[in-house]
């Protein structure tokens, strides 16, 4: 694992180190085109750079979580998904417990959050609560805890404020030079040198154009490599491909759309929300690998959970071409891959049944939203709303009056 | 000459800086070990101390079981016992009270009353969880013993470990054969 993380590091340092010359590369030709002063666009390509990832690094999480309108829930809420968040915490040896919330969504997804190992939360929809069991819940928890262990949510808010830097940064420089007019350029000219400076401007405009896009394309390839690492440690922590495949199964074949999500934080969760139905094939602009692949690698694990298993199924799923999972990791993990699966014949027991798992869900919405459960004698249970302003009401099945405390 | 010394003692300390990169990575080690351990050690504790309340919570519904329960409050009782007895007989212990608790679980599915009770159910997705995260809490101090052993083990780091005194750790199997077939409580 240390081994994996050194491997993310490195990558991490010369993505962001190409992603960020690109960015000033641009910011001071852009300068140099705009305002005929190289230093200037650099200065301001330099500030908008670190003031956004000061943003992103401090404030990222919580704006993320409130952007996606969701709220932290402790251990007696939804003791199930608490558990479960606890057990993959266990599994992959994470020192301490990441914070859970819940997003009020009918759509099935779930995102990791967290700038270092001491701040760090886990979100699902209540979508997924319903609909998941145990099993389910755990693989895609057990992703989840991945991205945070791999690093790969700092690494993602990293190359994401990288991306929209670029992006703002050519926006604003294309309005600039089609409705301010070049004349910057040509009052600091002065004395001849005008193929030189044509030449730059010509570049400027190409670098404008490029710059967003290859910004992208790179971020894109990272986040669905990342995926698949994150696909790999899942059935590693939880010993158990299957039950993270069925989930995937589940979030493929569900078609609510996520209301709360955005392009921008499209690679934190755990299936892309934009995804149109029904693609396939592998797409250079997507941050998710498709679904339909992510399963039939995991299947093709055959029940075994190591990480050169997972390798091995992914290069027969994409006949030969190319590995997921560093070589250096898997030097050390191969010998931990014991004869068979354990779990693989447990059988999935123990676990509510829909209308249950329904009804926790939304018992635990109605006590997120301050509502106060109240069960009368006669077994009726009730929901009393935050504003509701009498001290006692009566129950309409057996005429009784309850009060509340 | 001149530049042979430089050599020697360029030699020299880079050895002296691979000794001490090799020493702090198995104090890390041995550190990730003996945490594991301790997670491993919470677990157990969280389970002796549900026990009670289950056996108490199921007593009222199953009057005909008394054997059953009383295997599970036996196997406990070893089991707390064996606490400071080793990794091995620890292991043993516990894997019997995996399955006495196994055998009370499976019983409890013909009580169609004691499934109904919230307060069960409430303590079954607690043993349930529990049972698990004992189950991953072992399974991180295995890897974790695993990569300790190999280090202490393998030439080079063999030597600072044998001058470090760094001892080989040792696993948390589990000898019981029918938690081997299924680590999870199963009760639905």
């Amino acid at each position: 694992m240390w081994e994996q993380i050194r491997d993310n590091q490195t990558r991490s340092a010369i993505l962001v180190v190409t992603m960020g010359m690109l960015l000033l590369m641009l910011g001071a030709l852009l300068g140099y085109a705009l305002l005929g002063d190289w230093s200037a666009g650099l200065y301001i390509a330099l500030l908008i750079w670190i003031i956004m990832t000061l943003v992103a690094y401090f404030q990222g999480d919580s704006i993320l979580l409130s952007l996606a309108n969701a709220k932290k829930i402790g251990p007696d809420d939804l003791p199930r998904l608490y558990n479960v968040v606890e057990e993959m915490k266990i599994a992959c040896g994470l020192e301490k417990m990441p914070d859970i919330y819940l997003i009020d969504d009918p759509a099935l997804n779930a995102f990791a959050t967290g700038r270092d190992k001491n701040k760090t939360s886990v979100a699902v929809t209540s979508g997924l609560m319903e609909r998941l069991n145990r099993d389910e819940l755990q693989g895609v928890i057990g992703h989840e805890m991945s991205h945070i262990k791999n690093r790969d949510v700092l690494l993602m808010a990293l190359c994401g404020v990288l991306l929209g830097a670029i992006v703002i940064l050519a926006w604003y420089g294309s309005r600039f030079m089609l409705f301010g007019g070049m004349g910057g350029t040509r009052r600091s000219s002065g004395s001849g040198g005008g193929a030189a400076q044509l030449i730059i401007i010509v570049v400027a405009i190409a670098l404008m154009i490029l710059a967003p896009i290859m910004a992208q394309l790179i971020y894109y390839a990272i986040s669905r490599k990342r995926e698949y690492l994150a696909d790999a440690s899942s059935a590693l922590y939880t010993r158990y491909p299957e039950g993270l495949a069925s989930a995937l199964e589940k979030i493929a074949a569900s078609t609510e759309p996520l209301k709360s999500a955005n392009k921008a934080t499209a690679p934190m969760y755990i299936m892309n929300p934009f995804r149109k139905q029904g693609r396939a094939a592998e797409d250079l602009t997507s941050t998710h690998p498709p679904i339909s692949e992510r399963i039939r690698i995991l299947r093709g694990m055959a029940g075994q959970y190591s990480l050169d298993y997972y390798d091995r199924a992914f290069s027969s799923v994409h006949k030969g071409g190319g590995n997921v999972i560093p070589a250096s990791t898997l030097a050390g993990a191969a010998a931990l891959a014991p004869a068979a699966a354990a779990k693989a014949a447990a059988p999935a027991e123990g676990i509510p049944a829909l209308t249950e798992r329904r009804r926790e869900t939304t018992d635990a919405l109605w006590k997120l939203n301050d509502y106060r459960p109240v069960t009368c004698e006669c077994g009726m249970k009730f929901k009393i709303p935050p504003d509701y302003a009498a001290e006692s009401f009566q129950c309409p099945r057996c005429g009784r009056t309850n009060k509340l405390s | 000459m001149f530049i042979a010394g430089f050599v020697i003692i360029g030699i020299i300390v880079l050895l002296v800086v691979v000794f001490i990169a090799m020493y702090n990575g198995l104090v890390g080690l041995r550190n990730q070990v003996k945490n594991a351990w301790a997670q491993i050690d919470v677990q157990l504790k969280r389970r002796h101390d549900l026990i009670p309340n289950l056996v108490e919570s199921v007593k009222g519904y199953m009057q005909h079981e008394r054997g059953t329960l009383e295997a599970v409050t036996n196997a406990r009782a070893s089991a707390v016992k064996a606490v400071d007895s080793g990794v091995a007989a620890q292991g043993k212990a516990e894997g019997e009270l995996s399955q006495a608790l196994g055998r009370l679980f499976a019983v409890a599915e013909s009580y169609p009353d004691l499934k109904a009770n919230q307060n069960f159910l409430a303590l079954q997705e607690e043993l349930t969880s529990t049972e698990n995260k004992i189950s991953f809490a072992r399974q991180f101090y295995n890897d974790s013993v695993m990569k300790y052993n190999n280090q202490t083990q393998m030439f080079p780091s063999n030597i600072v470990a044998s001058m470090g005194g760094f001892k080989a750790g040792e696993f948390f199997e589990v000898t019981v054969e029918a938690e081997r077939e299924a680590p999870k409580v199963s009760f639905s």
